[in-house]
């Protein structure tokens, strides 16, 4: 590795790759979002259509990874902000990567139960 | 992308070593600093700061949707039952409250601002040809108008007793 790069090759250029790819996920997830909820302006009845969609499994199962994305990229993000602002940002950036992936692992347990409950009671009953 | 684009020779690009011993024969990959004029740069030198404005609006507008964004996805997404209490009825109850409107509209103008933003920057990376560039930012910038846009309409124009 060329000496003097904090970066490239080394985690800090995944995070830079994961952050972009976050990013543009949601991005587009949010154009087709705006567009389904435009759709309460039209019927009741044809948003509620849509919305079930949300609710099937596999689109479920895709929310989750959405969340997944989000927090990433937001834990990520405000680790970006510290290494541009903070002094000791830089130095610490490889850490903070670390306390991001460990903050953000806890929460995906977390959100397990929660964003899945719709799909795990249809499925499994009760 | 294409075979026409090539590394401009003011642009010594690393080569990957075994050892990390460099010395005269060996010697240490060069990296241009980031502000050096390479022949990809503009030909004259920007009169504003708009990229300094844009750099720091992603990251206040970052800071501003952690709380918009996480609030709106634990509300959505896991309180009462999750995803599956959503529907018409759910989204008049929101909106009935100014503070809500004034939480999604706010979120749906800094999210689409900052994302377009950061997808400016993405297309600025990878189209290399000029005519991709304007193509992609014009698709980029009716879409991000066009969505803004509809988004706002339908926050101020909500109307819980549609037939
Ligand atoms: C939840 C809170 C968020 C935070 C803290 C955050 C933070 C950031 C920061 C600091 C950057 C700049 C990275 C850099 O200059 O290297 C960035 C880039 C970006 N963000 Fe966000 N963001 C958030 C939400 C979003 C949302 C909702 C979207 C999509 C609509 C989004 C899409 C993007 C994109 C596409 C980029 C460009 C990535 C790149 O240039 O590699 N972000 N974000």
């Amino acid at each position: 590795m060329p000496a003097g790069t904090l970066y490239r090759g080394r985690e800090g250029m995944w995070s830079w790759v994961a952050h972009r790819v976050t990013g543009v996920l949601i991005f587009f997830f949010l154009f087709v979002h705006v567009l389904d909820t435009a759709l309460v302006r039209v019927s009741p009845h044809d948003y509620d259509t849509v919305v079930a969609t949300y609710k099937n499994p596999v689109v479920n199962l895709m929310e989750y990874g959405l969340v997944a994305a989000i927090l990433f990229h937001a834990l990520n993000g405000l680790r970006v902000i510290a290494v541009d602002f903070w002094s000791k940002g830089p130095k610490y950036q490889r850490q903070m990567l670390w306390s991001v992936v460990g903050i953000w692992i806890v929460l995906m347990a977390g959100a397990f139960y929660p964003v899945l409950q719709n799909t795990l009671r249809t499925l499994f009953g009760s | 992308m294409s075979a026409e684009t090539s590394i401009p020779s003011d642009t010594v690009e690393p080569t990957p070593t075994s050892a990390g011993a460099y010395g005269p024969d060996n010697p240490a990959p060069v990296i241009e600093p980031p502000r050096a004029r390479t022949s990809r740069s503009p030909k004259k030198a920007s009169r504003t700061n708009f990229e300094m404005w844009a750099w720091l609006f992603m990251r206040l507008s970052g800071i501003v949707l952690v709380v918009l964004v996480l609030g709106h996805l634990i509300i959505q997404l896991v309180l009462d039952g999750g995803v599956s209490k959503i529907g018409f009825a759910f989204v008049a109850g929101r909106w009935a409250s100014p503070f809500w409107q004034l939480w999604d509209l706010g979120m749906l103008w800094l999210a689409m601002l900052h994302g377009a933003n950061g997808l400016r920057t993405v297309i600025n990376d990878y189209a290399e040809r000029e005519k991709t560039r304007l193509w992609l930012k014009t698709l980029l910038y009716t879409a991000t108008v066009f969505t803004v846009f509809l988004g706002t309409l339908v926050i101020f124009t909500f109307d819980p007793n549609i037939q």
